[in-house]
């Protein structure tokens, strides 16, 4: 999974200016967020719940081995073949070797984010198998030529005009089509319908996978994935580890917990579950690609792993002020938002998602709305210090401008004399910058400040010493 | 009742009006203040900016200067916030048992203005006179940090003369997150601009909250913008009473 080179703030600074952007991003996530905070607000259980849902995560996270090895013995059991992937680079080689054996050059997938953070639909690509995403907003993207921008609503940053020109450029070219969403769909369920019903094999990720019985669930909204799990008759779904829950009972916790906290609706429309194979029924052949790609080395930190314990329902996207500012794609990341700011570090690489972590104002809403109760700002702080160690190896990183200046202050702040003198010192030094007691212009990494902000001079007497000429005149 | 005041560094330099406001309002309503003048910073812009070990001295700093307080109250929801959520676990992370013990210790003694007037002093009604159009801004270590939720508009409300008007989408952050307005400052200058407009929509003359730091983000934007619209603490809103005006 690879975080660009490119920084957040590089990004962001793209993003912010593209006006239909912000105001796309500003109507939907507003939306959504009213959806949520009134379905959750109906459940007076709804705490109990959240500490329901992190105490199974934590839990299985803590014996993930014991869980995993119990849901491959069960899926077997079932009738279900179990591949165990390292990394991307194995799991595509194994589920191209799985869909070759089939004989057929067409899959038609369920909306994953797994499939993405591998890259399949790239790799199926180079040895001319032909994935069709048959979710509606990954349709769009992936017509579109783009990447997802969240993890629900991967068009999210789209609107209705926009999509109706991607239609008339590629699936409904020609054809007399409005920006209506039941037109809109029309046109794209035609389309699918074809795929549907000649592909040979089936691709998806899965939301849960029971260890006890060897169930898989996926959630969704369109139907499309009901489609997929029943039609073809090879089915090929790739999980990540962290996605097992030990019991079929623990399903209900979650259930509640993730269309509440994802859609904002009560119950979402199609909820599948199989176990193995059905002589007779949908898939004959079904096979369960169990993805490490990372997440074996995040459980190592006992802070960074609650990341893990995530449901991907993307509240938190929703709810945070930077993500409904910049949008998903100016993290650069599959996991766009405020778990990918603290997935994508731990999974990629620090070194090259070290700006990913510092998008964040640590305004704490993330945490508020997590259905599992991922500490986000918690692990943002946690990653910034890792960044930090990390920078302050090598020379380059120590000379850098801002250790010095943390470094400088953090001596200052040492002993109360250096202190007070730090702030004689500071009103000394802010004489030629202010005027009529403000500072319009500061040089250097203060600029970002003072380019739309005034700030206020240091005033001539700090309350110490108001203080202490108050005692004096006691 | 005998309070130390945690002025924080920020308040100390750039804002004494605050901590000025603060130590009134408390012998007003029958404190005895003190100011232990050893303190410095709390080590709050070092930690969350990712230097742990540059923040240690100063979190062990801080817990020796207060630790003999009988109780300490501060005007800086954030800087409360650091105290009892990032020091437990700093001495966690640099397994320092006595630091935890220390800190496990101070952490019930120390409150944020409202939270010390509400649940402490138990009075809304601190006799002020503010006769102002104002908005109130929830911060987010205030509201999502502390949890103080009403109290703060408690106070407000109960002040003699105030027109307290509401702040649409109240609670969005400002887009301050200390270093994170310098380091990612195009991201914090969009949340800000909307923001303003939030306030400006109010017709409020002051926007008020119980942060400085937000205040001196929102306030920097209002006075560049000549917007005639400036920022108080809430502790200099309480701290007016009829005589002063």
């Amino acid at each position: 999974m690879a975080a660009s080179e490119q920084t957040f703030q590089q990004s962001a600074h793209v993003a912010l200016a593209n006006t239909q952007l912000r105001r796309n991003m500003g109507k939907a996530t507003s939306t959504i967020r009213a959806k949520r905070a009134n379905v959750v607000g109906e459940l007076p259980d709804w705490e109990a719940l959240r500490e329901a849902g992190r105490a199974i995560k934590a839990q299985t996270l803590r014996h993930l081995d014991e869980y995993l090895l119990q849901l491959e013995a069960s899926v077997q059991r079932a009738g279900g073949q179990v591949h165990w992937a390292r990394d991307a680079a194995e799991a595509n080689r194994i589920i191209i070797e799985l869909i070759q054996a089939t004989g057929s050059r067409e899959v038609v997938k369920v909306k994953s984010l797994t499939t993405d953070e591998i890259r399949l639909n790239a790799a199926l690509a180079q040895v001319g198998i032909t994935a069709t995403e048959t979710d509606l907003a990954e349709l769009i993207i992936q017509l579109a030529g783009e990447s997802s921008s969240h993890i629900l609503v991967p068009a999210i940053h789209k609107n209705r005009a926009e999509i109706r020109a991607i239609f008339r450029q590629t699936i409904a070219r020609g054809q007399p089509l409005t920006d209506q969403p039941r037109d809109l769909t029309a046109a794209a369920r035609a389309h699918l319908r074809r795929k549907f019903l000649s592909a040979g094999v089936a691709i998806s990720g899965a939301n849960f996978a029971v260890a006890e019985t060897g169930t898989i669930a996926v959630v969704e909204s369109e139907g499309n994935g009901r489609m997929c799990l029943t039609l073809p008759q090879t089915l090929i779904t790739v999980m990540g580890i962290e996605k097992v829950i030990p019991t079929f009972q623990d399903l209900e916790v979650f259930l509640q917990l993730l269309p509440r906290s994802s859609t904002g609706e009560r119950m979402n429309p199609y909820t599948s579950l199989w176990t193995g194979v059905t002589p007779g029924d949908g898939p004959q052949a079904f096979h369960l690609v169990l993805l490490d790609n990372g997440r074996t080395s995040v459980l190592r930190d006992a802070v960074g792993r609650q990341a893990l314990q995530c449901i991907r329902c993307s509240a938190c996207l929703n709810i945070c002020p930077v993500y409904a500012r910049v949008g998903g794609h100016a993290y650069r990341s599959v996991y766009p938002g405020p778990i990918g700011a603290i997935l994508t570090p731990q999974l990629a690489d620090l070194e090259r998602a070290q700006t990913l972590p510092y998008a964040s104002s640590l305004c704490g809403a993330c945490y508020e709305v997590c259905p599992v109760k991922i500490n986000i700002p918690e692990v943002l702080v946690h990653l910034r210090g890792q960044i930090v160690v990390r920078q302050q190896r090598h020379l380059s990183g120590k000379l850098n401008t801002e250790h010095v200046a943390m470094r400088w202050l953090a001596r200052q702040f040492a002993t109360r004399a250096r202190y007070e003198r730090a702030q004689r010192l500071g009103r000394l030094a802010q004489g030629p910058l202010t005027r009529d007691g403000v500072i319009t212009w500061l040089p250097g990494m203060l600029k970002g400040w003072t380019a739309t902000r005034d700030l206020r001079a240091l005033p001539k007497q700090t309350f110490r010493e108001w203080w202490q000429q108050r005692e004096s005149s006691r | 009742m005998r309070v130390a005041l945690f002025i924080t560094c920020f308040n100390d330099t750039l804002f004494p009006e605050t901590g000025i406001a603060m130590t009134r309002l408390l012998e007003r309503l029958g404190c005895e203040v003190t100011f232990p003048l050893d303190q410095t910073c709390c080590g709050q812009m070092h930690y969350n900016t990712g230097y742990h070990r540059e923040a240690l001295p100063l979190i062990r700093h801080f817990v020796s200067v207060f630790g003999e307080a009988e109780i300490i109250v501060s005007p800086s929801a954030s800087c409360v916030g650091m105290v009892r959520e990032q020091y437990p676990r700093a001495a966690a992370q640099f397994h320092d048992a006595a630091l935890a013990a220390a800190a496990a210790d101070l952490i019930p003694r120390v409150y944020e203005l409202s939270e010390f007037l509400a649940d402490v002093l138990q009075v809304e009604d601190v006799s002020a006179y503010f006769p102002h159009r104002v908005t109130y801004h929830p911060t987010c270590h205030s509201l999502r940090g502390l949890r103080v939720g009403d109290k703060p508009l408690r106070l407000l409300r109960a002040v003699r003369g105030i027109d307290l008007v509401e702040l649409p989408d109240a609670s969005e952050c400002c887009g301050f997150g200390g270093t994170f307005a310098v380091k990612n400052a195009e991201t914090s200058q969009a949340m800000l601009a909307d923001k303003v407009r939030s306030a400006l929509d109010t017709r409020a003359e002051i926007v008020c909250a119980a942060d400085n730091s937000c205040l001196m983000h929102i306030g920097g934007a209002l006075s560049r913008q000549r917007a005639g619209v400036r920022v108080m603490h809430l502790a200099e809103i309480l701290a007016c009473t009829e005589e002063d005006s």
